[in-house]
């Protein structure tokens, strides 16, 4: 039967309850030190410095971000001068239109900056938000996590360290005890 | 007993029961410039601050709240009557005539852009400069940017005249060979003032991610109980089979649905945050250059004219501090009645929250004043006659009235803030921040009838509103509530993942070790 199949199946890994920021912070740091890299700290509000407790990265979204801008800025300028600014250079269809405005210059580049100024703000704003968005694979509606009961208060008051199974590092027995030692409360086995 | 961080030991000795002196207000007002003021007052942990906020939310509707929505979306019903009597008819509905070529349409437009300000200076200047006593206003004001936004640009929409042709303020191609003219401050708008729109929105939405994810938490373990609908009365005989029918579907079905999807699967993973911060601080990062260019953006269709008393540098910078000024009225007049109809939330809108904006208040509104005071002087010494001559009948000529009810409301009104009773007494603010809306609004006003008296006398006239210009105005001010009532009744309010963290138990306490 695969509903068996689904029973025998490896778990997602195990979770430790925490109930105050310090004691997650400090069991944060000895799971780094422990070497472990498939884990995670569930916590209601972004802890201040627990990054360098968990030996994150900085994080990449600034480069997406970034990259937004560029095109942003590239994107207005190709469309204001294509659309209204053409004829300074004859090169085909890629000359664009000449429209005359109470005989102002074609390329007017001056006048171009607003537009160009709010198209960069708003494609590295996309960058910021759908780049963080996909670092951070969301939406992803399912979780294992999120089947547990107990993980469902972390928007509220607890904290929890998860890690998965298929860390390197993971050992049923040694992972359950370490986080036990560090503190937590209600070590749980999460299911795929 | 453990040690305490000396913030830690203000924030308890000021919270704590008979400690905090009389003149603190609600414990929040400390003179002591060493003292920080505590963000959140009432003692609270975590859990009740999730509870306080969320709570708005889930328990039953207040009393009041149908009778304001209904009444709101009637006034914004007759809006919406007045602007399909102006499509089907034409812009003659209004008042505009020659030389008053752009009445309160434009008037109501840059006066809702203006208001929508507010909401980002608090996200987004104000978190760059770490102003902490934001987090309580941010969502609130963020919401109001949006809504304000919505109603700014309803007008230029329909003023166009011909609704159907307004595609063609976008760069779409066509085969009329025809673009939109980039060297126009209009067209510039239309990126501002969507750009803005588009980033506020999504802005709002991000940060609002992980409190619908903790409202999303919270019904689906109410779901473990059921409610049972039904058997509905009906008033004639029916097979007893749909008569006795009752549904049971588990408790807070919908709501886990809504915010579950809103949510995006957010699950408070330490690796989101750190990602969603750094995002975060960015966009803020490029919202302060976008509040400052929209409004400037917005200055220009007046400035880069050439019609006296339009024709000015200084109309960028007074624009923005007058958007501020009237933004943050706006907040005060949604945030004093809304502070005392939800239960608890005195405690994290305190008083030197209100506070700090009326100092807002009155630095904008000084930075306006002297604008107005600017504008005088250069068109003395200026000594454009035309330009000394515009000025004069602004402040003497017909609208004479109209000038100096935006003086006294925007000069003279924010003035009182400097007397600490005055900065204090919450309706004495309700009513100043009611006043100020009226004279920024006055402002628009006044800048535009200049219109009336242009460079032939022979044609000068006089700007008079008619019943459809009136109703409509009065009509976007109901869409505005009606969408702000929806926001109150069913997204958080307030920030509640950014609450917490300004809580004096956010921080680890790591003894001897520099973090």
């Amino acid at each position: 039967m695969s509903e068996q199949s689904v029973q025998q199946q490896e778990p997602y890994g195990l979770m430790g309850e925490y109930s105050d920021v310090t004691s997650v912070y400090r069991a944060a740091e000895q799971f780094r030190d422990a070497g472990y890299t498939m884990w995670d700290v569930g916590c209601p509000f972004p802890i201040h410095n627990l990054d360098e407790a968990m030996g994150l990265k900085q994080s990449k979204v600034a480069w997406i971000m970034g990259t937004g801008a560029a095109v942003g800025v590239a994107l207005a300028l190709f469309m204001q001068m294509w659309t209204a600014g053409g004829g300074t250079l004859d090169i085909g269809w890629l000359s664009g239109y000449r429209v005359n405005v109470a005989s102002k210059p074609l390329l007017a580049w001056e006048q171009f900056l607003p537009v160009t100024f709010e198209l960069g703000v708003l494609i590295s704003s996309f960058g910021a938000i759908f780049g963080m968005l996909m670092i951070n694979r969301l939406p992803m509606w399912y979780h294992p996590l999120m089947k547990k009961e107990r993980y469902l208060r972390v928007g509220d008051d607890k904290f929890f360290i998860s890690i998965e199974a298929k860390d390197p590092k993971f050992n049923d027995a040694k992972t359950r005890q370490l986080l036990e030692s560090t503190g937590a409360a209600h070590v749980e086995v999460v299911e795929a | 007993m453990t040690t305490l961080e000396p913030d830690q030991a203000t924030a308890l000795g000021l919270t704590g029961p008979g400690s905090a002196p009389a003149d603190t207000i609600d414990g929040s007002m400390v003179n002591d410039p060493a003292v920080r003021p505590p963000l959140v007052l009432g003692d609270r942990d975590f859990h009740s601050v999730t509870e306080t906020i969320c709570g708005w939310i889930e328990n039953k509707t207040p009393k009041w709240w149908p009778l304001a929505f209904m009444s709101s979306a009637g006034v914004a019903g007759i809006g919406t009557v007045m602007i399909l009597y102006l499509i089907i008819t034409g812009v003659g509905v209004w008042g505009l005539q020659n030389p008053v070529s752009w009445g309160w349409a434009i008037v109501n437009f840059v006066w809702w852009v203006g208001i929508g300000h507010a909401g980002t200076l608090i996200s987004a200047i104000l978190c760059l400069f770490k102003q902490q006593w934001r987090t309580s206003i941010n969502r609130f004001a963020e919401a109001m940017t949006i809504f304000a936004v919505i109603c700014a640009g309803m007008f230029p929409g329909i003023h166009v005249g011909r609704v159907w042709m307004a595609w063609m303020l976008f760069p779409i191609p066509n085969s009329n060979y025809i673009w939109p003219n980039f060297r126009s401050p209009l067209l510039w708008d239309v990126f501002a003032v969507g750009t803005y729109f588009t980033v506020s929105l999504l802005f709002w939405y991000m940060g609002m991610i992980p409190d619908i994810a903790t409202l999303r938490d919270r019904a689906m373990l109410r779901r473990k109980q059921s409610v049972t609908f039904g058997p509905v009365w009906v008033p004639h005989p029916l097979p007893g089979f749909i008569k006795n029918m009752t549904f049971t579907i588990p408790a807070n079905q919908i709501a886990s649905w809504v915010y579950g999807v809103l949510a995006l699967g957010w699950r408070f993973s330490f690796r989101h945050w750190n990602n969603y911060e750094k995002a975060y601080i960015l966009l803020a990062g490029v919202c302060t250059p976008l509040v400052l260019s929209v409004h400037s953006v917005v200055s220009f269709d007046f400035a880069v004219s050439n019609v006296p008393g339009w024709h000015t540098t200084i109309f960028p910078p007074y624009f923005v501090a007058g958007a501020i000024f009237s933004g943050f009225a706006m907040v005060l007049t949604l945030l004093i009645p809304a502070r005392s109809l939800y239960p608890g939330m005195k405690d994290f809108v305190t008083a030197k929250t209100i506070e700090n904006m009326c100092k807002i208040i009155t630095l904008t509104g000084s930075m306006v004043g002297f604008a107005y005071i600017m504008e005088f002087f250069i068109a003395w010494y200026g000594a454009n006659e035309i330009e000394s001559q515009t000025f004069m009948m602004r402040a003497f000529g017909p609208y004479w009235w109209a000038y100096w009810i935006m003086f006294t409301c925007n000069v003279l009104t924010p003035q009182v803030f400097w007397f600490r009773w005055c900065r204090t007494n919450i309706a004495f603010i309700f009513m100043i921040s009611i006043l100020v809306n009226i004279g920024m609004w006055f402002e628009r006003f006044v800048i535009v009838t200049t219109l009336s008296s242009d460079f032939l006398p022979g044609s000068w006239g006089y700007f008079s509103p008619t019943f459809v210009d009136v109703m409509t105005f009065v009509g976007s001010l109901g869409i505005f509530l009606s969408l702000f009532l929806l926001f109150c009744r069913f997204l958080p309010m307030l920030a509640i993942s950014e609450v917490k963290n300004v809580l004096p138990q956010a921080h680890a306490h790591l003894h001897g070790e520099e973090h």
